[in-house]
């Protein structure tokens, strides 16, 4: 009876924030926040640096912030809005019916924040934790190694103890805006020789250090926001390794499932139209409506199916995780099948769009971008780890087949 | 509402699998097959499922049911999917219980659904008529004869049909094959004159039955719901069995996949556990993927269909195609990771890859589904 009348009550409560939350969303997101992001310009990554590139994308900004609502279910001492899972999930639900765009894109929010929150000590989340919440610092990953890929642990880059510092030296690839950001989290090696897991630290440094640079990277895309990250004798203290020395690869495998989870949530996000509509302005319909290319007409609807069972799938993990429920690898499974499905997508926007869907540089075709974009969906299936890395991953921690 | 199974739906799922895994596992359908048993399922056993309140799972309170949901029928159909119990539980609790207490009128509900929840009435939606699942093509015709109606035309694929104690009746009223309008849902007493019932056996060694309607009266009363008006009835009873029976396969699915994976980490072939080949990890890791994202479209759709069953229809095609496909690939997998003995009748693995396949064509198969799901986002 008690916890039947507790979880009415907490329905009553839960109602209420909706309630509220609908009329502030209402009253507060510009109506220009209202529809999705079609440009990187109209996506806000906050940084010393940054710039907003319109009025509505500032007022929206600063209104969530001071909410703290670029982080919701962070702890208000941090900047966070301290909301529980479950109105997090009612916020997400209200934000998503009115179109809301996330008010503030950020490493810091998916990656690092929760690797901070998990193993941080108490100077470090006090320090950055806010900066992220309000988007003063940008950072980017420094994970992957030119020969440090799918083995990521096999990570070389070095960081050599000398009195209260580490003197860093190697280079990273795959550095997501590593240009734009002002601080990196980065795998170091500081025992060369323990057995590989065990000699990496996870390390926290400004951008502006002496002996960091960096250089973007050309991809089958074209421009990308990916960087060659070059380390030459970068002098870091010591307080900024997170957790324990020796012990970073914990850090890194959280981190990384908050960034499969993040990876695996692209197939969902940013779609505006349906893909059936978008096809039938190019290939036509029937009298009866339906497109008048029987086969395209079946792949979209099997990929609408697999989607909207994926999007079922996603709220099941959150729901799962809630209820202490989840399986720590679940969201490589999650990464696997998202990544897979939103190459499928574009696959099938470039069938629909077909000689449309080639133009490169015209004006017409906004600089190619379906092309480049769905060249880009290649590497989803790469980077954060690979699909057969996944799979692996599946099979081990969660199948527990032999020998995986 | 979240996709995780309440404290008491657990509890619900636990006495389903303890009560059915014990007296039923798939030994059990292949004692009936093997012996031919006429009934098709354990009487005996039905009682039971009765008496722990199996049987009017559905139904609601006022008539001796246990008025629960669509995810507690979901529940028990899962299990069910796990040994493959033949069980009049689809066609009667769920199906047929949905249809009268959703379209019966006062005298009909306390008619039927007490026979129900008790486990003394047997009842059948008698809808296929052609080799697929084409609910708008039903042309069975029911032409009216002085206060009545009589029924003219074959159905197929009546799930218990030879040991219904009532039928549910899709039926043409007016209209032509093809059209929403002029469908009818009649009760039909099987003892009737003109009825003719065929046992049919089939691959999966559960009921269904072939019947022939000749000229069959029925009265005004019979009607279930509105005359020409049985469209919209019907479609959220479909759902509701399309639902259940997603379910099931999913209950399926991961029965198949977990004795798969046991087999992997068991059978020993060139010097090493065969679990121990990426070929294989990677293909068996992909399964339970996909089977994971299954579970979660048809807890998606039983929600649906508990919050309001005439707007679930999108999420029943999401699940049922989901659903299809996925058992699909379990059974398949399933028989080529087990070899040569998953070949074998004497293995039980085969068992799950027949039922399947019928599965596969109740309340229409993947392809179907995904059509219907292309037609609501009018594409």
């Amino acid at each position: 009876m008690t916890d039947s009348r507790t979880s009415d009550l907490e329905t009553a409560d839960l109602e209420t924030f909706r309630n509220e939350t609908r009329a502030w969303l209402e009253a507060n997101c510009p109506l220009e926040m209202r529809k999705p992001a079609t440009s990187d310009a109209d996506v806000f990554w906050g940084g010393r640096n940054a710039k907003f590139s319109s009025e509505p994308q500032r007022i929206w900004f600063e209104r969530m912030r001071d909410k703290g609502w670029t982080v919701p279910d962070w702890p208000k001492e941090y900047g966070g809005g301290g909301l529980s899972a479950a109105e997090h999930k009612v916020l997400r639900a209200e934000m998503a019916k009115i179109g809301a765009r996330p008010p503030l894109s950020s490493f810091g929010i998916w990656m690092l924040g929760p690797a901070l929150l998990k193993y941080g000590n108490d100077a470090q989340k006090k320090e950055h934790l806010p900066k992220i919440a309000a988007g003063e610092i940008r950072w980017c990953q420094g994970y992957s190694e030119p020969n440090a890929g799918s083995d990521l642990a096999s990570l070389q880059t070095r960081a050599e103890s000398d009195g209260d510092d580490f003197v860093i030296t190697g280079q990273k690839i795959w550095t997501s805006y590593a240009n734009y950001a002002d601080w990196i989290f980065c795998l170091v090696r500081t025992d060369p020789a323990a057995k590989k897991h065990d000699g990496i630290s996870f390390i926290l440094f400004d951008m502006t250090s002496k002996g960091v640079s960096t250089k973007p990277i050309l991809l089958i895309s074209g421009y990308s926001p990916f960087c060659e990250t070059f380390f030459d004798g970068v002098r870091v203290p010591k307080s900024h390794v997170v957790g324990t020395v020796n012990r970073g690869w914990d850090v890194a495998k959280y981190l990384l499932q908050h960034e499969r989870a993040m990876i695996s949530g692209m197939g969902e996000r940013g779609v505006g139209r349906p893909l059936g509509q978008i096809a039938a302005d190019s290939v036509g319909s029937d009298a009866l409506g339906r497109l008048d290319d029987a086969m395209l007409r079946g792949q979209i609807a099997s990929f609408d199916v697999d989607e909207a069972a994926l999007a079922a799938c996603a709220e099941r993990a959150v729901d799962l995780a809630k209820a202490g429920q989840a399986h720590p690898a679940f969201s490589s499974a999650m990464k696997y099948y998202g990544t897979e499905l939103n190459k499928r997508r574009y696959e099938i926007l470039m069938s629909a769009g077909g000689v449309d869907a080639l133009e490169w540089e015209s004006e017409r075709s906004k600089q190619g971008a379906r092309p480049r974009a769905w060249l880009r969906t290649k590497a989803n299936s790469i980077e954060g780890g690979t699909s057969e890395v996944m799979l692996g991953i599946v099979a081990k921690r969660i199948l527990d087949l032999p020998g995986a | 509402m979240a996709l995780v199974l309440t404290e008491e739906q657990s509890m619900l799922r636990d006495s389903a699998r303890g009560l059915i895994s014990d007296k039923a596992p798939v030994s059990h359908l292949r004692h009936l097959r093997d012996s031919k048993d006429p009934t098709g399922f354990s009487k005996e056993f039905w009682q039971s499922f009765a008496e722990m309140g199996f049987a009017g799972l559905l139904v609601p309170e006022e008539f001796g049911g246990s008025g629960l949901g669509y995810v507690e029928a979901g529940v028990v159909m899962e299990e069910i999917g796990r040994t493959l119990m033949p069980s009049p539980f689809l066609a009667t609790s769920v199906v047929a219980a949905s249809a009268l207490n959703r379209g019966g009128n006062a005298a009909q509900k306390s008619e039927y659904l007490p026979k129900i929840a008790s486990g003394s009435l047997l009842a059948t939606l008698a809808i296929d008529e052609g080799a697929k699942h084409r609910p708008l093509q039903t042309s069975l015709q029911a032409l009216r004869a002085g206060n009545g109606f009589k029924l003219s035309g074959a159905k197929a694929l009546v799930v218990d049909g030879h040991v219904a104690d009532l039928f549910i009746v899709a039926a043409r009223t007016a209209g032509s094959a093809g059209e929403r309008d002029g469908l009818t849902l009649f009760l039909v007493n099987p003892k009737a004159k003109g009825v003719a019932i065929e046992r049919t056996i089939m691959v999966d060694a559960h009921n269904a039955a072939r019947i022939e309607f000749a000229n069959v009266e029925v009265t005004a009363d019979s009607v279930l719901g509105e005359v020409d008006q049985a469209a919209s009835l019907l479609d959220g009873v479909l759902d509701i069995g399309g639902g259940a029976v997603a379910a099931e396969m999913v209950g399926l699915s991961d029965e198949v996949f977990g004795r798969t994976v046991e087999y992997l980490k068991s059978r020993k072939q060139f010097g090493k556990l065969i679990g121990e080949f990426q070929a294989l990890q990677h293909r068996a890791a992909e399964l339970y993927v996909d089977i994971e994202i299954t579970r979660a479209a048809v807890m998606k759709a039983l929600q649906a269909l508990d919050a309001d069953v005439v707007k679930a229809a999108s999420a029943v095609a999401v699940a049922k195609a989901r659903a299809g496909t996925t058992a699909t690939r379990a059974v398949q997998e399933g028989v080529q990771m087990h070899g040569g003995m998953g070949m074998t009748d004497q293995f039980d693995i085969g068992f799950f890859m027949k039922r399947a396949r019928v599965c596969e064509e109740l309340f229409g198969d993947a392809n179907y589904h995904t059509e219907q799901l292309a037609r609501a986002r009018g594409y």
